[in-house]
């Protein structure tokens, strides 16, 4: 009983913590899954096939590219405007200021097949050739409301008087921006591109409506769903989920090192 | 980088700035003579700041020139002027560790080896242990020596400090004015000192512009100031003064007799204000620290031709190396003096009956015209 007092938050964080990761270990555990028919819910036995041919599935790679594709690009969009916005929103006066603060949550608070929908009406309605722009499009603007907030906290806090070192001490109009402004709103800008990445590569909904003929990953996942479910698709997501683990543990790294060297000995 | 023999004086000539409807600083016109260290003291919100600002080049003015020495640089943005400033949150770039903040300037300017420079900086400021580290893992006065390193590192010819000790605890500012003297007096830079502090200004410049509502009330040595001050505000926000309404009974040969409260006080006229005529209303003004003070019994022991007032003490207060007096007079309430504890004194207790005796030639007259408690309260504010 005491026992159990005592290290109740810790057996509260852990469980909380499996309840998170659960799902993940089951694709990656069923990425090893060699099932019997054409659905992988159930575990028959260990195999490494499907790892060994990821694309061995039809159009599942040149939907995974195209998903890829877009978004890099809709965060390199969505992450340079939302970047030009917080600046501007936090360091200038003028006056429709107050109402652009509001109307940049705006996307964030429709509901999302709502938006869906309305933006398939404006693409229809401008004769807009559904496919890989409309999508770009789509997610560069979801995008954005989330780069803002995200760069933005980061500039707010930011110290008016660090940029007036750097003009005071030499530094011109460009290289302030280059080496002060940036390097310190690099964390929030880095922030809200990550979450565009990810908001991008896996939405469904607006896609679904705005594609056309074009497939993305998460809508190849649902229409393979319907007919079966390749292994492959636990190798795409067990793959990606290792990828941005590795990420996070690098920044992790370089970050203690760093911070190890500045130390005294 | 720029030829700091000739004139490298900073002057400043009908500047002024306004925001909208409100004047920071009033036109002014200020010269700081090279290798000087020249303070500009007031309160919150006197135009100090913006002053100072105007000369680095990050404020612009509304009139008015700046020059450093022959050269006009009014137009000039803030990173071509050769001036440098020490902020008042140190605003260290927080990216960077110490060694590339302080050579965030030779930098940009395209020096290609800073080392030594950078090495030479950080003996003098005495943080040669801690190049490699972040601003936020040194305590506040590494911090502040950081600031100071990294702006003299490009030889400016005028270093600006805009309150550069405001956040130090009083034992670290104590020790930061005597290294920043010595710091000044070592590279011969002129120094401008922006502070709120009137002991800091006083300890550390050559001169001081004490400054009140975006004016300059009075510029000079710190001794000149204290000793003669030309208006009530400057009289009682550096130290303190005692002033007295009186009335002026006569004016002649040179001194100056007032009544006050029944008695008479003598002044001379050369520490009046030129207009001082018979009849007419001055402000007398007298040091704590000038007035005796001794029984009403001992009366008679007042040497002759002292300046004396009758009073009652009403408080007093031990510092340590003097006590501090409030006396209630006929000629003034809650007049202050502060006596040295040299031996106890019998009879100066609460409430007893006293005389407040000085030299009149301590005594200052200025026009009955003003505000008798400007600067006042501003006294020990911080910004």
């Amino acid at each position: 009983m005491q026992w159990l007092r005592r290290n109740l938050v810790v057996i509260a964080g852990l469980l909380t913590l499996a309840y998170l990761i659960l799902p993940n270990i089951i694709v990656m555990v069923f990425s090893f899954n060699k099932p019997a028919g054409r659905f992988n819910y159930a575990w028959r036995e260990f195999s490494t096939d499907a790892w060994r041919d990821p694309c061995g599935v039809a159009d599942l790679c040149g939907s995974l590219t195209l998903s890829l594709q877009i978004a890099l690009w809709a965060t390199i969009g969505a992450t340079v405007l939302g970047a030009m916005i917080a600046f501007a929103l936090v360091r200038y006066r003028f006056r429709v200021r107050g109402t652009i603060n509001s109307l940049i949550f705006l996307p964030m608070a429709m509901p999302e097949v709502v938006m869906a929908a309305s933006l398939l009406t404006l693409f229809l309605n401008l004769g807009a050739e559904l496919g890989f722009w409309t999508i770009l499009i789509a997610h560069t603007m979801f995008c954005l409301s989330f780069v803002v907030v995200a760069v933005k906290a980061r500039v707010m806090s930011m110290d008016p008087r660090l940029e007036e070192a750097a003009r005071d001490l030499y530094a011109g109009p460009v290289q302030t921006f280059l080496r002060v402004t940036l390097p310190i709103a690099a964390p929030g800008i880095a922030a809200g591109a990550m979450l565009a990445f990810a908001l991008s590569f896996d939405d469904f909904i607006i896609t679904n409506f705005n594609s056309g003929n074009t497939v993305t990953f998460p809508m190849f996942v649902w229409g393979s769903a319907q007919r079966g479910t390749p292994v492959q698709i636990n190798v795409i997501g067990t793959a990606m989920f290792a990828l941005a683990v590795l990420i996070v543990a690098g920044g992790q790294i370089v970050t203690n090192r760093r911070r190890k060297r500045a130390l005294p000995q | 980088m720029t030829d700091k023999q000739a004139g490298g004086d900073v002057r400043l000539s009908g500047i002024s700035k306004t925001y909208g409807s409100f004047t920071a600083v009033h036109p002014l016109d200020l010269t700081v003579p090279q290798g000087s260290f020249f303070a500009l003291l007031g309160a919150s919100g006197c135009g100090k700041t913006t002053t100072l600002r105007m000369i680095a080049g990050l404020e612009e003015p509304t009139t008015g020139t700046v020059r450093l020495g022959d050269r006009d640089v009014t137009a000039l943005p803030p990173h071509k002027r050769p001036v440098n400033t020490v902020f008042q949150s140190y605003a260290l770039f927080p990216h960077l560790n110490i060694y590339e903040n302080i050579a965030f300037g030779l930098r940009r300017r395209g020096i290609k080896s800073v080392k030594k420079q950078v090495d030479d900086m950080l003996e003098l400021v005495q943080l040669g242990d801690f190049a490699q580290r972040k601003p936020h893992q040194l305590s506040g006065g590494q911090q502040q020596r950081v600031a100071v390193a990294r702006a003299l590192i490009n030889h400016p010819q005028v270093l600006l400090l805009d309150e550069p000790l405001g956040a130090l605890d009083l034992k670290l500012r104590r020790q930061m004015q005597l290294e920043l003297k010595r710091i000044q007096t070592e590279v011969g830079i002129t120094f401008v000192h922006v502070t709120h502090d009137q002991e800091e200004a006083m300890t550390m410049a050559d001169t001081v512009a004490v400054m009140n509502g975006g004016r300059v009330e009075q510029l000079g040595a710190p001794a000149e100031l204290y000793e003669n001050p030309r208006t009530t505000f400057v009289a009682n926000f550096l130290g303190t003064s005692n002033l007295l309404e009186a009335e002026v009974v006569r004016n002649t040969d040179g001194e100056v007799v007032v009544t006050v409260g029944g008695g008479k006080l003598r002044l001379p006229a050369g520490r009046c204000p030129d207009a001082t005529a018979t009849g007419g209303k001055v402000l007398v003004g007298i040091r704590p620290e000038k007035i005796s003070l001794a029984p009403a019994a001992d009366v008679d022991a007042v040497p002759a031709g002292r300046n004396s007032v009758t009073g009652r003490i009403l408080d007093s207060s031990f510092i340590g190396v003097s006590t501090q007096y409030v006396v209630e007079s006929p000629a003034g309430k809650g007049l202050e003096v502060y006596a040295q504890n040299v031996e106890h004194r019998a009879g100066l207790e609460p409430g007893a009956e006293v005389v407040l005796h000085w030299n009149p030639e301590h005594t200052f007259g200025l026009d009955a015209a003003q505000a008798i408690d400007a600067g006042v309260e501003t006294v020990g504010e911080t910004p």
